[in-house]
């Protein structure tokens, strides 16, 4: 542990807009595409009674 | 032998007439290569000295992109009339068929375009030595375009934007046959030995012949189920 | 003769692998938030500041676990294909589908955060050396297979199209490298290489490779996740989607 404060933390010794972009771009991207796959299940599940009308 | 031979010669002959009854098409392809060339240094500038520098490489994307104007004509048309549903029921093998069209596609498209590169290579004032150079890296790598871009056509018969599609398929699987041959080029400017990127060469068009024709045939099989 | 525990068989139809999936897919999501976890915890507490690049090194955290995942989903993804078409198995195919998307995000974040890398180290938004570049081609190439599956509207011909793609491709991968490292090598170009890394300290290398087990973790649960949609979309019509597509 060796940040003397928060401001240092985020700052990341002036990094801060790299490393946190990095970071903040993984952890979006590993955040999204979950979110797409279940808003995609959704869909499915949505449609099997229909299909079922339907037949 | 024959068994290889003659339904090869057929195949390539039959391509060459079809392809020689469409004559303007192969004409056209030939001046997208010319103009594509000739824009280049509309966009960089007239500067003779970064001209040679980039010659060797514009001609070959050119040559790549000419190439690729064409490549649904190796499968499209004869998919389209059941042509080629006959070819792969015939007793004949289907990869020996498959091979005489991609030959015949390099002599219809790689050939003018090696024919045509010398030309054009003056207009980027390269030397004599060079011209040769590049003449012989076209030599030897158009045949390995036609050869990998017969596996897009394959995969990409009769599919949803089929010609860009292809492009995207198969421009990445083109960088190296592009890095071996300009650079043979570039290395020749420089005054280095071309023997390095010259045998990188052949090695990838024996590699692309040898299983160019049996890829591209099993991806037409799965089209055409 | 004993017959074996477990039939594996069994489970290369997708109708047995859905719920199998289904039960493996919280264990993987636990996995991939433990792993996570303790490696953002080296990365920023453990690991120390870097002599040359101060705290800016610490993107190589993410940008190694990318670049590798990357690279490692392409071979899964191949070894798949080659299971598709050798054996005709549906489940193969699908769970080629299945891994690309994820491949593909993963190469533009190692292109992305190899950029947010390099701006700051070496003052350029890009450089073209061998790794970068190569990397690039394989963004490419995870595009041009997605690409060509959306295009096909036959599954089972979309299946082998893209397997016979993406066999070409990951024999092509070390080609293209190659001559990739060939082209820069000879050109002399950049003096700066993203392959010249910080000397590792122990606590980095541990930090990369917990990162990219997080990541692994993580494209097995999407990869599990995906394949069940895609079995459902697949098999829609059949008794037991029906009956069993709510769970």
């Amino acid at each position: 542990m060796h940040w003397n404060s928060l401001n240092d933390f985020f700052a990341m010794g002036g990094y801060g807009l790299y490393v946190w972009g990095s970071f903040g771009a993984c952890a979006l991207g590993m955040l999204i595409e979950p979110l797409l796959l279940r808003a995609r299940r959704r869909a499915i599940v949505a449609r099997v009674p229909a299909k079922e009308l339907m037949e | 032998m024959s068994a290889f031979f003659v339904p090869f010669k057929q195949s390539v002959q039959r391509d060459l007439l079809l392809a020689a009854r469409h004559k303007t098409e192969l004409i056209t392809a030939l001046f997208f290569f010319v103009i594509v060339v000739n824009l280049l240094p509309l966009g960089v500038g007239p500067d003779p000295e970064l001209l040679r520098k980039i010659a060797p490489g514009i001609l070959w994307i050119g040559a790549l992109l000419a190439t690729l104007l064409g490549m649904q004509r190796m499968f499209a048309p004869d998919h389209a009339d059941g042509t080629l549903e006959q070819m792969a029921l015939s007793p004949q093998s289907f990869t020996v068929l498959v091979a005489g069209k991609i030959t015949a596609h390099w002599l219809v498209a790689g050939v003018p375009v090696v024919l045509m590169a010398p030309l054009l290579g003056l207009q980027f004032d390269l030397s004599a030595r060079s011209l040769w150079v590049l003449t012989l890296s076209l030599l030897l790598g158009t045949p390995v375009l036609s050869l990998i871009g017969s596996v897009g056509a394959a995969l990409t018969l009769g599919v949803r934007g089929g010609g860009v599609l292809l492009s995207l398929l198969i421009l990445p699987l083109y960088i190296p046959a592009l890095i071996f041959g300009a650079g043979a080029v570039e290395a020749d400017l420089a005054g280095l030995s071309i023997e390095g990127h010259m045998s990188l060469l052949a090695a990838l068009a024996v590699l692309s012949a040898f299983f160019g024709p049996w890829v591209t045939t099993f991806a037409l099989r799965i089209a055409l189920e | 003769m004993n017959a074996p525990l477990i039939n594996w068989y069994k489970f290369s139809s997708p109708a047995t692998f859905y719920p199998l999936a289904a039960k493996l897919i919280p264990w993987f999501t636990a996995a991939t938030i433990l792993l996570a976890a303790v490696g953002l915890w080296i990365s920023f507490f453990v690991a120390p500041t870097d002599a040359q690049q101060g705290e800016g090194y610490r993107i190589i955290f993410v940008h190694v676990a990318a670049s590798w995942m990357s690279m490692f989903i392409y071979c899964v993804m191949a070894f798949w294909s080659a299971m598709c078409l050798s054996f005709n198995a549906r489940l193969s195919g699908m769970m080629a589908s299945a891994l690309a998307p994820t491949g593909a995000m993963f190469a533009f974040l190692s292109l992305l955060t190899g950029s947010l890398w390099g701006k700051p180290m070496w003052g350029a938004w890009w450089v073209w050396d061998a790794r970068l570049t190569s990397q690039l081609i394989l963004f490419f190439l995870y595009l041009g297979f997605i690409a060509l599956q959306s295009a096909i509207d036959d599954p089972r011909r979309a299946d082998k199209a893209g397997a016979i793609l993406s066999l070409v491709g990951v024999i092509n991968v070390p080609i293209i490298y190659f001559s990739v490292q060939w082209w820069n090598t000879l050109h002399q170009g950049a003096s700066v290489s993203m392959t010249k890394s910080p000397s590792m300290a122990q606590t980095m290398l541990w930090g990369m490779l917990i990162m990219a087990l997080a990541f692994w973790a993580y494209s097995i649960t999407m990869a599990l996740l995906r394949v069940r949609c895609i079995i459902l979309e697949r098999e829609m019509t059949n008794e037991w989607v029906k009956k069993n597509a709510l769970e």
